[in-house]
């Protein structure tokens, strides 16, 4: 039976982690194809994330300092590789990912035609300065990495095992979510996009990528090209 | 050495000060020999234009600047900007080792974590 691998990445997060994987692993309970695996990434909380999450029974990988959206990712990435996993899906951990829209993400992966999946929020339901966010990611990656993508700024995503090994991710931070584009093109992967359903609280709108730091989000994806 | 003037013989010692610390830097093997021959290029080129001034002139003229003076600010607004640009890749490279390192903490210590692991396995 195929592993599945799911990581959290997760920052102080403890007002919501705990409702987040009872119904994550609620939903899991109804896949019957698939050995699964939750992680989450702990990128130095100080709150009590780790706690919280560890409650639920849920493996905790503990970063010794902040690292990041994208240092939180490479870690789980690595951690695929490691364990020999044969899908890995990321999701946010502040409650604004619907669990139901694993089997969507999956389906195209397990019917193996596509290397990795995106789920795509619909940007007519977005509040203002989402949508602002969104197309200018999209349009960033575009002009940077040549590849399109309804949604590049979304953290719902799954990858096959062809995928996890080729994937290297370099950068730190909101920028990781730009840098996956470079590296399904760099690696010649296909990607889909398959929409999704988001639940904007205001708590998760409050952890979301800031309006204001997209101009360094720019000067990193720039480095990232160089390097 | 007698004709030059006192800015010339300042930044003259400045730059055998500049070589001296390259070379050593060089033996203690802190740079890498591409490193090594681009300090020692520009401190002599530099070096060169400080005890020669007229050379920046000809070269001022030959690329269609003015005067050598400006020839020299513009070369080295271009250095900078350039060395700025590597420190920066530089430093993007050591976040990236600063991760690996994290990452490989994260998951050696998986048993120290207060977590338990989980993993469901579903019969069909």
């Amino acid at each position: 039976m195929k592993k599945l691998l799911i990581i959290l990445p997760a920052y102080n997060e403890e007002k919501v982690i705990g409702k987040v994987l009872f119904e994550l692993k609620s939903y899991l309970k109804k896949i019957k194809d698939l050995n699964f695996e939750i992680v989450v990434i702990d990128d130095a909380s100080t709150d009590c994330t780790k706690k919280k999450a560890a409650s639920q029974k849920i493996k905790v990988l503990s970063h010794p300092i902040n690292r990041g959206l994208g240092g939180a990712l490479f870690t789980g990435f690595e951690y695929a590789k490691l364990t020999g996993a044969d899908f890995l899906l990321t999701m946010d951990s502040d409650g604004q990912h619907d669990p139901k829209d694993i089997g969507k993400i999956l389906k195209l992966l397990l019917e193996n035609k596509t290397d990795a999946v995106i789920g795509v929020r619909n940007i007519q339901k977005m509040p203002f300065d989402r949508k602002i966010i969104t197309l200018a990611g999209s349009l960033l990656t575009f002009l940077l990495f040549g590849v399109w993508c309804d949604d590049t700024q979304s953290g719902f995503r799954a990858f096959n095992k062809e995928a996890i090994k080729k994937i290297q991710l370099k950068t730190q931070r909101m920028e990781v979510s730009s840098e996956f584009f470079n590296e399904i093109k760099r690696n010649k992967l296909k990607f889909a996009q398959v929409p999704i359903r988001v639940i904007y609280t205001n708590y998760s709108r409050a952890k979301g990528q800031s309006n204001l730091n997209s101009g360094k989000v720019l000067v990193r994806l720039f480095l990232r090209l160089s390097r | 050495m007698s004709n030059l003037l006192p800015i010339q013989i300042l930044f003259a010692f400045f730059l055998i000060f500049a070589v001296s610390r390259v070379i050593l830097r060089a033996k203690e093997g802190n740079i890498r020999p591409s490193s090594f021959l681009f300090w020692i290029g520009i401190w002599v080129l530099a070096g060169f234009s400080i005890l020669q001034p007229e050379f920046t002139t000809y070269l001022a003229k030959f690329i269609g600047i003015g005067r050598g003076t400006d020839a020299v600010i513009y070369a080295s607004i271009a250095v900078l900007f350039y060395l700025i640009f590597r420190t920066n890749v530089m430093m993007e490279d050591l976040r990236h080792e600063i991760n690996k390192l994290a990452a490989l903490s994260a998951i050696k210590g998986i048993g120290k974590s207060a977590s338990s692991s989980q993993s469901k396995t579903k019969k069909k």
